[in-house]
């Protein structure tokens, strides 16, 4: 594109500050048995937690680093001097008035308990290690509803939590998994009862504060029988200059006929080194959805998969990645169909722009002796500067007569056609050029439930997308990204 | 020549032990053939976990059974010739068995006094070192048989070499044989083709084996060099015995306003595996890439792809397909690669996957690395099966249910119909 000086620029500024670091618990930098009995200790685990953290060290140890198929750039972390636990109390506060100031005060700038007012039906924000705050609307929970901490979950309703703990994602699935396994912290337990059905999104939200600080949270969703339940997670930290790590574990469970959508929109900071596993477990005629919205980070490794396990189950990924200067968005989706009738979809949208690099990570198998699977992936790139790049790697594997698999990917840049021709209708080229990124995304960024989402709507809200005005509103659509790409 | 009898062909040294000293060739060549076998001994076996041997059946690759092979008796090469049945016209034609040249019909004087070059390797080398020495082998094996190039480079010791002058277009096709003769012989096949400026050429290379069933090993080189301007078309007929362990390393360049088209065809064999390498150096560059494999039994056929967009506007089309049946599996893995600043580049890249039994597995992995913002590239995988509807239609037509994958594979085949297979041991 002969526009170099076009650059989309995103705003990254609302979460880029903190706070003096004020933790009464730290485990030190470095990573050895001490620490984890330190964490146990503090977190009070039951002794099989604490036995399961052990044998997960003893893997992360053992596994050596993908990179013979990753990106080099992961030997750029330090796991000696990583801080693996920090935090102010392992108790989150129920009322906002009981969360220490500068917390509050972190998670008002970002927009979390007037978003809570609003939309959602809960909230959990967890700052560094551990949730400061957890608190579900009572309605929601005389339904049943379990919405509690990794911690709580595990020592409160182990019956619920243990039978599904790292049933979905085995601790030496690859190296970062384990490496959650032995330290996790934080993140969401939720059990939604048979039948019910929870009318609004559920919401975490993650913040990193402090420095030379891995994030390990864990999340385990079960949605039972025939329930539904939306789960939204937003992530911010603030810039600093040595690598943070963030390597969490997501795993959902839909039992038979339940449904689990699961929104993220991710807008680390780009010093993250974001390495996350999420998987979801579909039984008969269940659906695991997810959203992915990847905007910040350096690295992001993260390909969502679906266990299509039951008769007629059915999985889904939406992904749109952003890869600015400097960053590396490698994601993609996993698609395991393991019954007959299953059927599995991945849109994946990608947007690279100056230099950076968007890759797409693709995985569909389907086994021996099953009927009737189908899946469809399509995969778009659009770059936008000379310097920009994309991959694809999609692995298919398909056995026996019964199942049908496509795969489609594009490449491609704004053509110069597009441009012209608006130029011609009186829109900058600037202009023009907005237009266009927001439509190549736009079908995707509708599925976004955009009115529940903090981090999508703070970005939207805020006052330096003033400038979004660079595209005449009443062209686009009000969900369009335009609100989250601003044209210099 | 005398009759070598069953003693001495078991008698014969194994490949691992490498080649017999004796050869008749220029010592700078044996000398990059030691260098070579280093390099092959040094170089760690493939396995799995490597990503260009991803999904490979990697087990198949045992080399010990094979031997290198004694010369062939009197009657085997009669008998080879008799066989060697293929184009009826022709420019010229070279027959190798058991990596020996057994017969040689060279291209006509007026060919040969406008400068055209066909011959046997180990003769090219001597007679036209310079040009030779400037391509044999000059592209490095990066899809992941680097130690099987090596292999081959140390125990080559004939094939073919091709040389079209400026602006010159041989109009018949030039025809070349590979043949396997007895049980667990190999052959190290290879051809060198380079066309120069506005020269056009058409090659067809068969590889065949004299049983059906006979065991053995076949490691081949296949360079094509389209100068500026150039046309080169090369057709390769691979149907190896179902007990052969086959790799082919392919590399083509393509210079500016050039145009290179491959069609591969991929019937026998054990262990199949076709590694593609098409560059586009120069601008208005063009290569087309067209593969069929029908796999059977438990075949398993490996292709590894890269279209490489060195210069701007260049294209490349890619189509590979694929007919599934019994417990056979193919493996497609293909990246079309656009270095920086190589815009304008027009690719395209798709595969189609057959499935005709429960137990044939397809896998795919069509990649992308584009590096470049002003592109166009595209690529497609598909895996399915016959359609009940299209069955009923055929059944209707009077073509009963049994016959169905032939006419409907053969379409999926398009552009090129399979060969028959062999007929029977001799």
């Amino acid at each position: 594109m002969k526009t170099e000086t076009t650059a989309i620029n995103i705003d990254r500024g609302k979460g880029d500050f903190f706070y003096p670091e004020a933790h009464v618990r730290d485990a030190g930098a470095g990573l050895s048995e001490r620490t984890i009995h330190y964490i146990a200790d503090v977190k009070e685990d039951p002794d099989w937690v604490r036995d399961f953290r052990l044998r997960a060290l003893k893997t992360f140890w053992e596994k050596p680093l993908p990179t013979h198929w990753a990106s080099k750039e992961l030997e750029a972390i330090d796991f000696d001097k990583i801080r693996y636990y920090l935090s102010g109390g392992t108790e989150p506060k129920r009322s906002w008035e009981e969360v220490p100031d500068d917390i509050k005060r972190t998670f008002e700038r970002l927009g979390i308990p007037e978003q809570e007012r609003k939309f959602l039906a809960g909230v959990e924000a967890q700052f560094d290690s551990e949730a400061v705050y957890s608190n579900i609307k009572k309605a929601v929970g005389e339904q049943g509803v379990i919405f509690v901490g990794s911690r709580e979950g595990l020592k409160n309703y182990p019956e619920i939590f243990r039978p599904w703990f790292g049933k979905v994602i085995p601790v030496g699935d690859n190296k970062f998994s384990a490496l959650n396994s032995a330290v996790f912290s934080g993140g969401s337990f939720i059990y939604v009862p048979p039948g019910v059905k929870v009318k609004h999104p559920l919401q975490a939200y993650f913040r990193i504060n402090a420095e030379n600080f891995g994030q390990f949270e864990r999340t385990l969703i079960i949605a039972d029988e025939g329930s539904e339940v939306t789960y939204m997670e937003g992530c911010t930290a603030p810039k600093f200059n040595t690598p943070t790590l963030h390597s969490a574990v997501v795993e959902l469970v839909a039992l038979k006929g339940a449904k689990i959508q699961y929104i993220t929109v991710q807008n680390w900071a780009s010093n993250v080194f974001n390495l996350v596993t999420k998987r979801g477990l579909a039984q008969e005629n269940a659906e695991v959805k997810w959203i992915d919205c990847n905007i910040g980070s350096r690295l992001t490794m993260k390909y969502p998969g679906v266990i299509m396990k039951g008769r007629k189950a059915r999985g889904e990924v939406l992904s749109i990645a952003l890869a600015n200067d400097g960053q590396h968005q490698d994601t993609g989706a996993k698609m395991i169909h393991a019954a007959d009738e299953t059927t599995s979809n991945i849109v994946s949208k990608s947007i690279s722009i100056g230099k950076g690099r968007a890759t797409y990570r693709g995985l569909v198998h389907v086994p021996k002796h099953l009927k009737n699977c189908k899946n469809n992936t399509e995969c778009d790139a659009l770059l936008i500067n000379a310097t920009s790049r994309t991959d694809t790697y999609p692995a298919i594997t398909v056995r026996g007569t019964g199942n049908a698999v496509q795969h489609e990917a594009s490449v491609s840049q704004v053509s110069t056609e597009q441009i012209f021709y608006m130029q011609q209708r009186g829109l900058s080229e600037a202009q023009a050029m907005s237009l266009s990124v927001n439509g190549f995304v736009n079908d995707l960024v509708r599925q976004f439930p955009m009115e529940y989402s903090v981090e999508l709507k703070r970005l939207t809200r805020d006052g330096r997308l003033g400038r979004v005005t660079a595209a005449p509103t009443d062209f686009l659509q009000r969900r369009s990204l335009t609100a989250v790409l601003v044209v210099r | 020549m005398p009759s070598v009898t069953d003693h001495e062909v078991a008698k014969s040294g194994s490949i691992l032990s490498g080649a017999a000293e004796l050869r008749d060739l220029p010592e700078w060549f044996l000398d990059q053939q030691r260098t070579a076998w280093n390099q092959f001994e040094t170089l760690p076996n493939p396995t799995r976990k490597d990503q260009p041997w991803r999904f490979s059946n990697v087990g198949l690759l045992d080399l010990a059974p094979f031997r290198i092979s004694p010369p062939l008796s009197e009657d085997d090469r009669n008998n080879v010739l008799k066989h060697s049945r293929g184009l009826d016209k022709y420019a010229a034609r070279l027959i190798f068995a058991n990596d020996q040249l057994i017969e040689r019909d060279v291209v006509s004087e007026d060919l040969k006094r406008r400068g055209v070059i066909f011959q046997p390797l180990e003769r090219a080398m001597i007679e036209h070192a310079d040009v030779f020495r400037k391509y044999f082998m000059s592209t490095e094996a990066t899809l992941g048989s680097a130690k099987f190039a090596a292999l081959h480079k140390a125990l080559v010791s004939t094939g073919t070499f091709l040389f079209v002058p400026r602006g010159l277009e041989i109009e018949l096709p030039i025809e070349i044989f590979h043949w396997l003769r007895h049980d667990n012989m190999s052959a190290f096949p290879h051809l060198l083709l380079v066309a120069d400026e506005l020269a056009k050429v058409t090659v067809i290379e068969h590889f065949r084996s004299c049983s059906p069933t006979a065991p053995g090993f076949a490691c081949g080189v296949n360079d094509l060099i389209a100068g500026p301007g150039a046309k080169v078309t090369y057709v390769c007929a691979q149907n190896w015995s179902e007990n052969v362990i086959a790799l082919q390393m392919n590399s083509t360049t393509v210079d500016h306003d050039a145009s290179a088209m491959s069609l591969n065809l991929h019937l026998g064999g054990k262990y199949s595996r076709f590694e593609s390498l098409s560059r586009l150096i120069g601008e208005g560059g063009r290569s087309d890439l067209l593969a069929v494999a029908v796999a059977k039994h438990q075949q398993e056929f490996d292709a590894r792809t890269l279209q490489d967009h060195v210069s701007p506007r260049t294209a490349s089309d890619l189509l590979y397909k694929n007919a599934l049946d019994d417990r056979a599996r193919t493996i497609f893995g293909g990246l079309i690669r656009v270095e920086p600043h190589a815009h304008f580049t027009d690719a395209y890249q798709k595969v189609r996957n057959l499935l005709l039994s429960d137990d044939a597995e397809a896998n795919s992995m069509p990649g992308l690395e584009i590096l470049a913002d002003n592109v166009r590239c595209t690529h497609g995988a598909t895996s399915g099966q016959i359609d009940e509807d299209e069955l009923f239609y055929l059944r209707t037509r009077g073509i009963s249910h049994k016959s169905r994958p032939t006419p409907l594979s053969h379409r999926l085949s398009g552009r090129s119909h399979p060969a028959p297979r062999s007929s029977g041991n001799w």
